[in-house]
């Protein structure tokens, strides 16, 4: 007995070493593995409350090309609704599926391997996980983590991001990766060397699922290639959205999200 | 004294914690080089200070800078890491005499000085970049990371010494 109290005692610093690097180890594999509960998020008090008296004082540092930014999204809004048919107008015909939140991004990365952001509004505002993050020009991320008032989103950015995808000029779909090459390009995966591909088609959201809604704007093709002996494409997609700056974002909530996740629940669990 | 040293560390760990978060982590040198100056909070930790305290304070300031970034454990695991590997450390970069009172990083020779920072940084880095990446297929961009990170953090760390000792001379 004593000799197993003097053993602790003697190789404390190493027990909790490896105590405590354990821990650490279980929190990373964690992060590492997509949907699961993550308990050390930056959309908590703390960290949320810093970034925003952060962002509270940056915020007026690029005022003008912010305010650039949202002029342009305006210019391009004014200029749909004044080409639109006058009864669309009826707002009971419009689809009214897919709601969007304003919120502001008060802390961005996009120097890692595997980037998230942070909004300034959370639970409070109706924002819940797995909602579609996009900006003005196009596709930011997902929502991975809500607090009250903040929420993390997963960039596309990230390593573990896989985003569903299509040209805009056929229906060949495929996913969204990202090799940490480059900042603003990422990869579009598994398109079936039938699709027609040339430089500069424009990539869209796929919209078979809740998160976002058909037809998204992601970005262009800047570069393709096959291997002689592969059935797929390995393309490089430029984005709309300059990833390096962001500030004002939308939040896509879907109306039946839920009735619908249940839904599909359901099936598989009954398999 | 004492109170002095722990009011002196809370300082510094809040500081370190702040200017990481705020201003290295948004470098982006060449696009993903991002110094890591917060180890230091571990490095200059007083040298007869307790060790066990010393982990898991390291663990704290980790699971900080972690929840900053989103990124899991990966800076806890790593401060964890070298606060367990400092008195190998010091012992193969100071000789043994670094267990007297006598010794301070900042009063050592400027070599030794070199010989501690940049090993505990790459070992900083390495420990770090491989949980980041966490993938044994792509140790080629492990060790890239932490070679070009590590040299940028260490220099950086090496100025923070240079700087903020308090030399009389």
């Amino acid at each position: 007995m004593q000799q197993i109290l003097f053993f602790f005692l003697r190789n404390k610093n190493f027990l909790l070493f490896l105590l405590l690097f354990v821990i650490s180890l279980g929190l990373t594999i964690n992060s590492h593995s997509y949907h699961k509960n993550k308990f050390v998020t930056s959309a908590n008090f703390l960290s949320g409350g810093v970034y925003s008296f952060k962002s509270g004082i940056t915020d007026y540092f690029d005022l003008e090309t912010q305010n650039e930014i949202l002029t342009k999204e305006n210019e391009r809004l004014r200029a749909i609704v004044a080409n639109m048919e006058m009864e669309t107008f009826d707002t009971l015909s419009i689809n009214t599926n897919y709601n969007f939140i304003t919120a502001k991004v008060i802390n961005n990365n996009y120097g890692h391997s595997k980037n998230y952001l942070t909004l300034n509004k959370g639970y409070n505002d109706s924002l819940k996980v797995d909602m579609g993050v996009i900006s003005s020009q196009g596709v930011v991320g997902i929502v991975n983590a809500v607090s009250n008032n903040y929420a993390s989103v997963q960039s596309i950015l990230n390593t573990n991001s896989q985003v569903v995808a299509k040209f805009k000029k056929s229906d060949h779909f495929g996913y969204l990766e990202w090799n940490t090459n480059e900042a603003n390009v990422v990869q579009l995966t598994e398109i079936p060397r039938l699709a027609p591909v040339a430089i500069g088609d424009t990539i869209v959201t796929y919209g078979k699922s809740t998160i976002f809604p058909e037809g998204i704007l992601i970005g262009t093709v800047a570069n393709f290639k096959r291997e002689p002996d592969q059935d797929y494409y390995n393309i490089d997609v430029q984005l709309f959205t300059d990833m390096t700056s962001l500030k004002h974002v939308y939040v896509i909530s879907h109306r039946d999200a839920k009735e619908i996740k249940q839904l599909e629940k359901e099936v598989e669990d009954a398999e | 004294m004492q109170n002095n040293t722990t009011l002196v560390n809370i300082v510094r760990f809040v500081t370190l914690v702040l200017v990481q978060v705020f201003i290295l982590n948004h470098v982006n040198l060449a696009g993903y080089i991002n110094p890591y100056l917060y180890p230091l909070f571990i490095l200059v930790y007083p040298l007869t200070g307790n060790k066990s305290l010393l982990i898991f304070i390291a663990f704290i300031l980790g699971l900080t800078i972690d929840m900053f970034g989103d990124s899991g454990g990966i800076h806890a695991a790593a401060c964890v890491f070298i606060a367990w590997i400092r008195p190998v450390a010091l012992k193969y970069s100071f000789g043994v005499s670094y267990q007297l009172n006598t010794l301070k990083i900042s009063t050592a020779p400027f070599s030794q000085q070199l010989v501690y920072i940049f090993s505990m940084a790459m070992l900083h880095h390495l420990m770090l970049f491989s949980m980041e990446i966490f993938n044994a297929n792509q140790i080629i961009l492990i060790l890239k990371s932490t070679l070009f990170t590590g040299i940028f953090s260490a220099v950086l760390m090496v100025c923070s010494v240079l700087l903020f000792s308090r030399k009389s001379s």
